[in-house]
């Protein structure tokens, strides 16, 4: 049994979210998510990520940690597709408090207001947050 | 219902770990299924043996370790994770050149693919976080 048909976990195939809210560099929480979403492709589930508040800025083009020592992460999210996670949702308000558009990021998103996110959670088995 | 429970904060500095243990409780005490408590970020520090919490307050750590022994649940504590803040069992300290080992009774440490295999097995993964 390979290492994928392992993990199947049966065949289900569950709707997972995972919920960005905090900026790349401050916490860790930004790094550590990406490292459960890379783990998680693994499971061949049907997943998306959606950045929300300072999460957006997770995925802001141009990011450089040079003088912070410390690692760019940044990479990282071009990377996603290449493990099959490729729906990513970027929130309209969060995306306009702060200034951006779809243009300032360094992968292809969706752009969804409070309502559309507000649907696309509702719809979802599992949600993580960090 | 079968729960699965992901605490992302430690022990005092944030009151994830209470609320969880809170609710934990009591979805028992209404004949709910606790599948897994995963703990990630901080949260790994909810696992170390060596706390010694003023004896007038609560001691998260061990209240974990008693209800998870009562209750026979499943904590899990994130190698990753856990690494990088040193929380180490036997196997991992010796893996990693340590001198010690500091898990508390009742944390195993083990991987991320433990978490999404507890979204994937329960009814609702709640999260408990800042």
């Amino acid at each position: 049994m390979s290492e994928e048909e392992m993990m199947e976990e049966g065949g289900t195939v569950k709707r997972f979210m995972y919920v960005n809210r905090k900026a790349p560099i401050g916490t860790i929480y930004a790094l550590e998510s990406l490292e459960v979403v890379l783990i998680g492709a693994a499971f061949e589930q049907d997943v998306c990520m959606v950045f929300l508040d300072d999460g957006v800025y997770q995925l802001v083009k141009g990011m450089d940690t040079t003088e912070l020592e410390m690692k760019n992460f940044s990479p990282t999210y071009r990377a996603l597709e290449m493990y099959d996670v490729e729906r990513l949702y970027v929130s309209k308000e969060a995306m306009e408090e702060r200034g951006l558009t779809p243009d300032d990021l360094v992968v292809d998103v969706e752009v969804l207001d409070e309502t559309q996110m507000g649907a696309l959670m509702e719809e979802q088995d599992v949600i993580l947050s960090f | 219902m079968k729960l699965a429970i992901q605490i992302n904060e430690g022990p005092y500095q944030h009151e994830a770990s209470d609320t969880a243990y809170q609710f934990v409780k009591a979805a028992l005490a209404k004949g709910h299924e606790i599948f897994r408590v995963f703990f990630y970020h901080d949260g790994v520090n909810n696992g170390t043996r060596l706390t010694t919490p003023p004896q007038d307050d609560r001691n998260v750590v061990a209240r974990w370790s008693e209800l998870a022994e009562q209750h026979g649940i499943d904590l899990v504590v994130c190698v990753a994770a856990a690494q990088r803040r040193g929380i180490a069992d036997a196997d991992e300290a010796k893996r990693n050149g340590k001198d010690t080992d500091n898990i508390a009774p009742g944390f195993r440490i083990s991987g991320l693919g433990q978490l999404i295999e507890a979204g994937i097995q329960s009814d609702r993964l709640v999260v408990f976080g800042d």
